[in-house]
């Protein structure tokens, strides 16, 4: 063994898949098994006093699971990781593992519409409350914290509207409170940014995005740092006796460890989100090429991103400085969206991102179709909105696409006004 | 010599063969009962407790010194220590004098004039540092449970060859 510190395209091939031990296997073996036999007595009892390291049932760990967990810790630059059936799966489980009946959490407002359900109404339901605020009003932040707020949340790039969160800054917030950042990198990919570098301390991701690569496969991800101090007494989640785990307390029993641990052992455990072995399979062949596909998304975006602000046709494009991911407003509003959408040929209309295939959603006329204009804006969504997935193709031939489509998109328009 | 590197302290763990933990628990909530619990079923090492408080720990004789082992088992590969950090400079004199080959201090056991005395003797130091998970780290346990453990290799694993 040899002392290096490896790459990140070294690791986003390798973490966590050495060759099989039992086979030899180089890649990493599809373990689809439910359960996994116990040695004897003794270590099972070992096993299930959390005291020992091994595979009990797929719902707690599975080898090939693990395997793609431990690549997202590396990547992401955590102590370790947890996957989950989904994005939400894993945002709910890391707030369950922090909060109860009772409690607060805060959270951006510039975040996906869903995590803002999850949060708002489902949370809600389950006694935890939840506040919003803009990611860059720093003040409104800090005035909505309460003694029982128990996470900030922010999304790295906000869905849709492209804002950029200051980590740092919110991480000094968060930190200030005695609460941890929470941050869903899901539009950035760690390969872009890396949350836990700037002060976060979870990272969750929606592994159908840029992580799967080719929007084949449901999964999520919770990556922590293992720096947050949990033992403070804000957390008796994690620092008093677990009624749940035989009355252990994770924090005195596991260290920096204690978070990773409850979060599986009890909230894993208990929720049944777990993510299936097949998927993590899949996953972990998309996490391979994620330098190289992050590097061809980010390039074909910017010169799609040349090309609309080109158009006559395009009124404004609204593109963070990273990723590849972003909204611009057609001239002629609502109508001309719906006219554009319904021409494109090549651009997939569908509810997605991060695919290799390049992806167009119209949310006037689908996710905020039942709103009209002024309700829709005071949502933060245009109606001349649309959102581009740049992926992977010939640039050439998206914006042969995008041009036929600009141009149709105006003549309904033409054929109204001369009417 | 202070073993700062991961390849250092899989090397240690791989060439040693007894550990004596010091300040072993028998509670099975405190860390040092987890620790030892776990070097105990791994069947890896010969394992002991010093801690002159109880008697035995799962059915293993606790010795009451690092002195008392050591009359009995001559000197341990490693001391696996959880004592305060304000307590180990006698414990270090003591490890020296029975000829340990090594001192493991555990999570927040940092005592700057116990690593030099120890390093000075010619001793292995790891400072700071879980032995159950460094174990874990090298023989794949922390992998299992989806923990960052740091290892690339494209070698197959020896120890299940």
């Amino acid at each position: 063994m040899q002392d290096r510190s490896f790459g990140f395209a070294t690791r986003s091939i390798h973490a966590g898949s050495p060759p099989d031990p039992t086979t030899g296997a180089r890649a990493t073996p599809i373990y689809q098994t439910a359960a996994f036999v116990f040695g004897t007595t003794e270590q099972a009892a070992e096993l299930f006093q959390l005291r020992s390291y091994g595979h009990i049932y797929s719902r707690i760990s599975n080898p090939t699971v693990s395997a793609f967990e431990e690549r997202m810790a590396s990547l992401e630059g955590g102590l370790g990781g947890i996957a989950f059936s989904s994005g939400l799966a894993a945002q709910l489980c890391t707030v369950l593992a922090l909060a109860q009946s009772g409690d607060h959490i805060l959270s951006s407002q510039n975040i996906y519409g869903g995590t803002v359900t999850q949060f708002s109404i489902t949370l809600r339901r389950m006694g935890i409350e939840a506040s919003f605020a803009p990611v860059e009003d720093f003040a409104a932040l800090e005035a909505a914290i309460r003694p029982n707020t128990k996470l900030l949340f922010a999304e790295t790039i906000g869905n849709p509207s492209g804002t950029l969160a200051d980590l740092d800054a919110l991480a000094k917030l968060a930190h200030k409170h005695g609460i941890p950042l929470v941050v869903d990198n899901t539009f950035a990919s760690p390969y872009l940014c890396r949350p836990i570098e700037h002060g976060a301390d979870i990272v969750v991701h929606s592994a159908t995005k840029f992580i799967s690569g080719h929007g084949t496969t449901m999964g999520g991800i919770m990556v922590e740092s293992g720096r947050f101090d949990f033992g403070s007494g804000k957390f008796p989640l994690l620092s008093e006796a677990s009624p749940g785990y035989h009355n252990k307390v994770f924090t005195e029993t596991f260290g920096e460890y204690a978070f990773l641990m409850r979060s599986r052992a009890e909230v894993l455990r208990d929720v049944g989100a777990q993510m299936s072995p097949m998927d993590a399979w899949i996953l972990m062949l998309g996490l391979e090429t994620l330098p190289l596909r992050m590097e061809a998304h980010v390039r074909n975006a910017k010169a799609i991103v040349a090309y609309l602000e080109a158009r006559p046709e395009v009124e404004w494009v609204r593109a963070p400085e990273m990723g590849s991911i972003f909204t611009f407003g057609i001239r002629g509003g609502r109508e001309a969206g719906r006219r554009f959408i319904d021409s494109l040929e090549l651009w997939s209309h569908l509810a997605n991102v991060g695919d290799a295939k390049s992806l167009v959603i119209h949310p006037a006329s689908t996710t905020h179709s039942q709103l009209n204009d002024d309700e829709m804006r005071k949502a933060g969504v245009a109606p001349e909105a649309v959102r581009l997935s740049v992926g992977l193709e010939d640039v050439a031939d998206l914006t042969w696409d995008l041009g036929n489509a600009l141009e149709a998109s105006q003549r309904g328009a033409l054929a109204e006004s001369a009417r | 010599m202070i073993l700062e590197t991961p390849a250092q302290r899989r090397a240690l763990l791989e060439r040693s063969k007894s550990v004596a933990v010091v300040g072993a628990s028998n509670n099975p909530l405190r860390p040092s009962y987890t620790v030892f619990s776990y070097l105990r079923t791994q069947h890896r090492y010969a394992i002991a407790a010093i801690n002159p408080t109880i008697a035995q720990i799962d059915g293993v004789v606790a010795y009451p010194s690092l002195s008392a082992y050591a009359q009995a088992n001559g000197a341990p590969d490693i001391i696996d220590v959880f004592r305060k950090p304000s307590e180990v400079v006698p414990l270090v004199q003591e490890a020296i004098a029975v000829g340990a080959k090594a001192i493991w201090f555990q999570y927040g056991v940092i005592n700057e004039e116990a690593i030099a005395l120890a390093d000075k003797a010619g001793l292995d130091v790891v400072v700071d540092r879980c032995m159950k998970v460094e174990s874990a780290r090298f023989n794949g346990g922390l992998s299992m449970t989806g923990l960052n453990s740091g290892i690339i290799t494209s070698r197959r694993s020896e120890t299940h060859a």
